[in-house]
């Protein structure tokens, strides 16, 4: 009972963690791992200043959407 | 751009042998070990791909030889299904084998640009699931749709077939090169592969045939919503609800996009129970019952302010939900097909099928199912998607097989279901829903005596039958619901009742359906004004370097003004057609598409040629010889035909005649207005038609004569890399497919020895 729970709490998160890879949720973290790999020297831009730099950018490039 | 050392040393169209870094394990399978994982055929791996193929062999009898009463949904699936898993792993294979040749060895764009923003290494299997995401919208829930007049077995066919030699072909090719190229868009390499009058005639061709996708797009959401208080308030619903989202991820809660995600659906599914309760009392009735033309000047003002507000406000949260709805819906449609399994009652080819006077589209099955039928089986929008976004998010050479190819065969999947979804309707009701009201009448007694009188086998409705479907749904009225999207949201209410909930919930799943597609639709529609906008900024900018400054506020607003206003015309046109709109303009829309399909495949033609490919050049000929007898002959019959239905110019002539013979009625057409609308409409669509067809000839062309000069110059090596980029060394593994072999296996437990520091050391290019 309780490893048929875990099994279905680690295929929901599973899912869940897919879902927001579609969804671009995890691009935060990514730039966080490109940051750091990087080796900048600077100190990396917080979640907020990302978000909103984020979507700043699209404004100027914009991304299509197919019928 | 000037060729480095590295790409004169490459035979022509030969790997790049890149050397990459000794210390750590390779980047690429040996060739030898992948080559005879590939060829060993176990007797596991051969007794399973017997029963794939003798599945899918026993779908197609069923589907297209056995000719009983009913046929059961199920086989559209195996069919379908089990054709798209041999197309993937034989026919994709020779493709990848004989054309891309992808070098796993190579860095992507990903790798060696990257920025942690626009170019991040993307797990293979999450980006399968954000380019599909970005291709597939109405378009394949439409198309099908409206296709089902001639039958089921057309358009079953050419969704099928047509997606595994043609469109799945299209969007791996165009994706390739894209990468190879930085991820540069169809555009330039347009410019760059034909030159300047080839790119230029590709550039504007891609620009009007935005303007019209975008415009039927729209004029689908507006059919759909008309006299619909519950549709127009729960859609009306989505812009709040998008606000809030932008706001809470800009100044409440920054980045978590899964949380306001969630939220923004429990809001959407509120707003649909919500617009049940509105659209019952009274004054919700009275406001929220818009005739279409002022829906149609709704959208257009919304479209111009979307177009203009910041991104995060609007834009970016719409595009969450849309994501988030999109593969919901599509999961959960084709659970419901596999465990309802409808029975078809629709006959393989229909009545209409060998005639040219269909009421929902006009025009023989050749050219115009293929023309009707475009997102699903060959789409040139996607080559837009394809180059330019995804290449720069792709994690190694070999995997776009998995996500260009595959990803296309998943909207072919889609396409499939809404067909099913579509015929499983009583046909009766499916001509009612489709036609227009000027053949119908508008009331359920004209549409069932008009409807009783076509002749159709096994079609006998009531006026009853047709007002009771439209109270179950929750609407006023479904007669001469045209556009596709009403009669699939009669056809998933229909199947998901039998799901989940029965009759009393069919007004729910009726206007779930309408709203994601008018979810899907609106995005496109929005997405599309700002990229088309750009592109005209930039072509002006040409001229006026001014405008190519995105941020100069008057540039981007007039050049927004302008491209709102070209496709709101023509949505305007559509709505107020007394022709019905849907039934003329649609097939324009399938045109566009595939004559952008043609200059893609053009494109591509040009660069395998290039690349010195030429005993395989047949896998790209084929489709682009395809889509260009058929979009040119479509578009020829809908310039030339002498039968008004079917040409713009001879109806155009018929209703001049009738004016100056001074008849106040006319066909279809009640009033001199009306009669006038009809002279200015057709003139309008007949010359459209002219552009396309001539601009597409003019890529075409110029695409031919570079084929064929790459191959009077084969024996020169320096061409070979063309414009690609420089080949850089890879520094990083990941499978190709969905599940890794036993060898990716091995070198993925090898790399994942290695210390993460020594795999990154060196850093982006900054």
């Amino acid at each position: 009972m309780a490893a048929g729970l875990a099994v279905l709490t680690r295929g929901f998160r599973g899912f869940a963690r897919y879902m927001g890879g579609v969804l671009g949720a995890d691009a935060y973290t990514r730039y966080l791992e490109h940051h750091a790999s990087a080796g900048h020297g600077t100190p990396p831009m917080t979640e907020r200043e990302f978000w909103r730099d984020q979507t700043d950018r699209q404004d100027s490039n914009p991304q299509g959407r197919c019928c | 751009m000037a060729e480095t050392p590295d790409q004169r040393r490459n035979t022509p169209g030969g790997e790049g042998r890149v050397a990459t870094d000794p210390a750590l394990p390779p980047t690429a399978l040996d060739e030898e070990v992948r080559e005879a994982e590939d060829r060993k055929w176990t007797p596991g791996k051969i007794a399973l791909w017997a029963a794939i193929a003798l599945l899918g062999g026993v779908a197609w009898f069923m589907l297209a030889i056995i000719r009983g009463e009913t046929v059961n949904a199920i086989w559209f699936v195996f069919a379908s299904v089990c054709t798209y898993l041999i197309g993937y792993r034989f026919y994709s294979k020779v493709i990848e084998r004989y054309i891309t040749r992808p070098d796993d060895r190579r860095a992507t764009p990903a790798e060696y640009k990257a920025d942690g923003k626009d170019y991040v290494r993307t797990d293979r299997n999450v980006l399968f699931g954000h380019h599909f995401a970005a291709i597939a919208g109405a378009g394949p829930l439409v198309g099908p749709v409206i296709a089902a007049q001639m039958g089921y077995l057309p358009g079953t066919i050419w969704i099928i077939i047509g997606v595994v030699l043609a469109g799945a072909v299209q969007d791996y090719l165009v994706m390739f090169f894209s990468m190879r190229r930085g991820g540069r868009s169809l555009g330039q390499m347009a410019r760059e592969e034909l030159g300047v009058i080839g790119g230029t005639a590709a550039l504007i061709a891609t620009l009007l045939i935005m303007v019209i996708i975008v415009a039927i797009l729209a004029l689908v959401v507006v059919n759909a919503l008309g006299e619909s208080p519950w549709g127009v308030f729960s859609v009306g619903m989505t812009i709040p609800i998008a606000l809030f989202m932008g706001v809470y991820l800009r100044y409440l809660r920054p980045g978590k996009v899964m949380e306001v995600s969630l939220i923004g659906f429990v809001l959407l599914m509120a707003a649909i129970v919500g617009g049940g309760i509105v659209a019952e009392t009274p004054w919700g009735a009275d406001i929220f019952s818009l005739d279409k033309v002022t829906i149609a000047w709704g959208l257009i003002i919304y479209g111009f302010i979307a177009a203009i507000l910041p991104v995060w406000l609007l834009l970016a949260p719409r595009d969450y939900l849309s994501t988030f709805m999109k593969i919901g819906v599509i999961v959960m449609l084709a659970l419901a097909i596999i465990v309802v399994r409808p029975e078809i009652t629709v006959p393989a080819f229909s009545e209409f099928a060998s005639r040219d006077n269909g009421p929902v589209f006009p025009g023989a099955l050749f050219p115009f199912l293929f023309v009707t039928i475009a997102c699903g089986a060959l789409s040139g929008f996607h080559a837009l998607i394809s180059s330019g976004t995804t290449p720069k998010l792709i994690e190694k050479e070999r995997q776009t097989r998995f996500i260009g190819y595959g990803g296309m065969l998943m909207e072919s999947f889609v396409a499939i279901m809404a067909l099913v979804a579509a015929i499983s309707i009583d046909r009766g009701l499916y001509f009612a829903m489709n036609s227009p009201a000027a053949l119908t009448g508008g009331t359920v007694e004209t549409a069932a005596t008009w409807v009783n009188s076509l002749g159709l086998a096994g079609v006998n409705i009531t006026p009853d039958f047709l007002a009771q479907t439209a109270a179950n749904v929750g609407e006023e009225s479904i007669v001469s619901r045209t556009g596709g999207a009403p009669t699939l949201a009669v056809g998933l209410a229909h199947i998901m009742q039998q799901f989940i909930g029965g009759t009393a919930m069919m007004a729910f799943w009726y206007h779930f359906a309408i709203m994601f597609e008018a979810l899907f639709i609106l995005t496109a529609v929005d997405a599309g004004t700002r990229v088309a906008r750009f592109m005209l900024q930039d072509s002006i900018g040409n001229f006026v370097p001014k405008f190519k400054e995105h941020s100069w506020r008057p540039g981007a607003w007039l050049c927004t003004a302008v491209m709102v206003g070209a496709w709101g015309a023509v949505l305007l046109m559509g709505v107020t057609d007394p022709l019905g709109g849907i039934n003329t303009l649609f097939p324009l829309f399938g045109i566009a598409n595939q004559l952008l399909a043609a200059i893609a495949l053009s494109v591509c033609l040009a660069i395998v040629a290039k690349r010195g490919t030429f005993k395989y050049l047949w896998i790209v000929a084929l489709p682009l010889a395809f889509a260009a007898v058929v979009t040119i002959t479509a578009s020829y019959q809908k310039i030339f035909s002498s039968t008004p239905a079917v040409g713009y110019f001879a109806n155009n002539a018929a209703f001049s005649k009738a004016l100056a013979e001074g008849k106040t009625e006319f066909g279809t057409a009640k009033s001199a207005a009306a009669m006038e609308a009809v002279v200015r409409n057709t003139a309008i669509q007949g010359w459209l038609s002219v552009i396309f067809v001539v601009l597409s000839i003019i890529v075409i062309a110029t695409a031919l004569l570079a084929t064929i000069r790459a191959f009077r110059n084969r024996a020169d090596a320096t061409t070979a890399r063309g414009n690609e980029d420089p080949a850089l060394p890879s520094r990083v593994f990941a499978p190709a497919g969905l599940i890794p072999t036993p060898a990716e296996r091995e070198l993925m437990a090898e790399w994942d020895k290695v210390p993460a520091e020594l795999r990154f050391e060196k850093g982006g290019h900054h």
